[in-house]
């Protein structure tokens, strides 16, 4: 635990704001730069909203606690300047946008994050040898985001995004659930290409070990009913696979 | 046209806003409301033919009998007495851009409409408060016998006979209330003749610019595409904002003749004080083509449903619209065909935004007469709302009496959506941009269909719309 701090949750206490129900309570956790860190749990533990409160969506309300991001506090901050900041969240069903294609919105997100313009003949020399990394076809690039995608396609595109706007953490919301094995071995690939920057951090929600063969997990967290309740090293992968949550569901 | 200064309350029209100072002596004013003697003398500062003068005097008397249409918006505000009809600034119509009055020069050169010409453009027609200021038609398209010019000059020009074949033959002034008015106070506006097999390679515009406080504009565009010929007409219209109603009743007549095609396009910015009831129509023979694309961004109240008349075999129509409504504006917009015909074709395409507590209505009329055998037609018409407060009505009616007709008709209306705009906020863009690019993105399959500065200009103005909305 030498790495330098990018991420940790005080405390925090979140939930659906307006129906004033508590979904997640009392997080701790500290993910250094350049760690991996699992988050698992059975259905409904709160794992996504974890994600999401981290991200700022606005559906979800911090009641009490603190997310310090890079050595500042953003727990006021929007999803936009969240993004700026180097924060990316990869969606379990990412949504469709009909008349937006995925050049023309990863130039727009680019630019926005980068803060700078793009030369055009930059932007698509990038894009052309990310998407051959993810053999992803070059014409998708053109066609509108995740309209009439299939399931695995747009779980590539989120790779996609998350390699083209390189941030420093990378929160992969069950990037894995519902791909056949050639869509996990795309996926797999695209996430050694990201940690392939010794600084980026990764926080894998997941129920499933296939995406994590390939990696050096630094830190697994066992979420039940929206708390913390076990922490260890990768080997805890494993022993959930053999055993499940029960051990830890009882215990609640 | 890059400004993005916006202020909260209001979205910023300082491109369209600005506005001449009519006190200075250089203007021409009709007295406020609409009497025998405004129209006889409009028709004399005109030089009219007695029939048209008759005609004037025919509508007048139409339009003191008919009643204010009582099925759409409210347009109570709209005080007849308090509307000019007829708005001249003291100048004759030029050709050459040079020769044009300073201020209004200025004022089509900040709307970029010469710019526009230089670039890409046939022909340019400007027209400023009730009376054309500019006309100019590229060499090479005269030579091909095409006539470009307004209503007036035609009627003095040796085209009378063809005016007198056509006009207000398609719109009659007994149709509604605003088309009789139009009949007995029209002033400028577009003639445009295509003759037989002749193809306009690039596009004519005229650009419609109502300056005067308290006017009306009440411009006749009619357009003949003859046998086997081909054009592209673009309208623009835009006016300054000011604290009095002002109206548009301008009056479309097209003919498209056998295996002819047009396409008509228009952006309409007019600003929020505008009461645009305005009447399009066309009738269209056997394998003929027309091809309607509209926007609509402007005025407090619009009614505005261009009519097509499928009246030979294997005609085809097309309309592809767009209406914004923000705040305050109640734009009740659609479109309306007749099928008379066998194997004719439409295909109507509508998309409307509301927000702000803007209204968007789709009205839409589909007609199948018996002797139509073997007609299709397809109605699309998709709403998207911004907000909790805005709404969207879709309205559609159709009759068909021809058995083997082959109808469709889809609706959808919904909210923007929340998680959309997260994921997009998600990647670095700005509440604002998320809902700008979801709207530009909804708003694609339209501008697509628009010439590329119009296309441009859409987005500009969907981007200052969308930047005056903070929630």
């Amino acid at each position: 635990m030498s790495a330098e701090n990018l991420l940790t949750l005080k405390n925090l206490t979140a939930g659906v704001g307006e129906a004033g129900i508590e979904i997640l309570h009392n997080i701790d956790l500290r993910i250094g730069k350049g760690e991996t860190h699992v988050i698992m749990g059975p259905n409904g533990a709160g794992k996504s909203t974890l994600g999401y409160t981290i991200m700022g969506n606005p559906l979800y309300e911090i009641s009490s606690g603190n997310i310090i991001f890079d050595g500042e506090d953003i727990t006021a901050l929007t999803a936009d300047k969240r993004a700026k900041k180097g924060i990316f969240l990869t969606f379990q069903s990412p949504v469709e946008v009909p008349g937006l294609t995925i050049r023309q919105f990863l130039r727009n997100a680019l630019q926005e994050i980068k803060g700078e313009r793009i030369k055009f003949s930059e932007f698509n020399r990038k894009l052309r040898s990310v998407m051959d990394t993810l053999s992803f076809a070059e014409e998708y690039a053109d066609r509108d985001i995740n309209v009439g995608f299939s399931g695995g396609e747009r779980k590539k595109a989120e790779i996609l995004q998350l390699l083209m706007l390189e941030p420093k953490l990378a929160i992969l919301d069950e990037t894995d659930s519902g791909l056949d094995v050639d869509a996990v071995k795309t996926v797999s690939a695209g996430i050694s290409e990201y940690k392939k920057n010794k600084d980026g951090s990764l926080l894998i929600i997941t129920h499933n070990a296939a995406i994590l063969e390939a990696l050096h997990v630094d830190k697994v967290h066992v979420v039940v009913k929206g708390k913390i309740v076990a922490e260890g090293d990768g080997s805890l992968v494993e022993e959930i696979n053999r055993n499940g949550f029960e051990r830890y569901t009882n215990e609640q | 046209m890059n400004n993005n200064k916006n202020s909260i309350k209001d979205i910023d029209r300082t491109l369209y806003d600005f506005k001449d100072d009519e006190s200075r002596g250089d203007f021409f004013r009709e007295k406020e409301g609409i009497t025998e003697e405004i129209v006889r003398h409009i028709s004399e500062e005109k030089e009219e033919p007695q029939w048209m003068l008759d005609f004037r005097l025919k509508c007048l008397k139409i339009y003191k009998e008919t009643p204010m249409p009582v099925w759409g918006p409210d347009i109570s505000e709209l005080d007849m007495d308090q509307i000019a009809s007829y708005v001249r600034h003291k100048s004759e119509m030029k050709n050459n851009w040079e020769d044009v009055p300073e201020d209004i020069k200025n004022t089509f050169e900040r709307l970029g409409i010469p710019q526009a010409e230089r670039l890409s453009l046939a022909g340019v027609g400007a027209q400023y408060d009730s009376e054309i200021v500019y006309h100019n038609l590229k060499e090479e398209v005269k030579k091909q016998g095409v006539i470009y010019t307004d209503v007036e000059t035609a009627m003095k020009t040796g085209y009378e006979d063809i005016v007198k074949d056509y006009f207000m033959t398609l719109v009659l002034p007994t149709d509604h209330k605003f088309a009789a008015l139009h009949g007995a106070v029209w002033s400028g506006g577009s003639f445009v003749y295509v003759p037989k097999g002749v193809k306009v390679d690039i596009p004519l515009q005229s650009y419609f610019r109502l300056n005067a406080a308290g006017a009306g504009q009440f411009e006749h565009t009619l357009i003949i595409v003859e046998e086997g010929a081909d054009v592209h007409f673009i309208e623009g219209c835009s006016a300054p904002k000011y604290n009095v109603a002002n109206l548009h009743a301008g009056c479309v007549e097209l003919f498209v003749k056998k295996n002819a095609r047009l396409r008509y396009s228009t952006i309409e910015n007019w600003s929020k004080n505008m009461f645009n009831l305005n009447t399009k129509r066309v009738v269209v023979d056997e394998g003929g083509k027309m091809e309607w694309v509209s926007g609509s961004f402007g005025s407090h109240v619009s009614y505005l449903y261009p009519m097509t008349i499928l009246k030979g075999e294997g005609a085809q129509m097309t309309y592809t619209g767009i209406t914004f409504s923000g705040e305050g504006q109640n734009l009740d917009t659609g479109a309306k065909v007749v099928h008379l015909a066998p194997r004719t074709t439409s295909v109507i395409t509508s998309k409307s935004i509301s927000k702000s507590g803007g209204i968007g209505t789709f009205r839409s009329s589909v007609v199948i007469a018996k002797q139509a055998k073997e007609s299709k037609c397809s109605v699309s018409c998709d709403s998207l709302m911004l907000d909790s407060i805005s709404r969207a009505d879709t309205v559609p009616a159709m009759d068909i009496r021809a058995h083997d007709a082959d109808v469709g008709h889809e609706a959808k209306i919904g909210r923007i959506s929340d998680e959309a705009v997260f994921y997009l906020m998600s990647r670095g863009m700005t509440e604002e941009d998320a809902k700008a690019l979801i709207v530009s993105g909804f708003a694609d399959s339209v501008s697509k269909e628009l010439p590329l500065e119009y296309a441009v200009e859409m987005n500009n103005l969907i981007k200052l719309e969308m930047s005056g909305h903070k929630t």
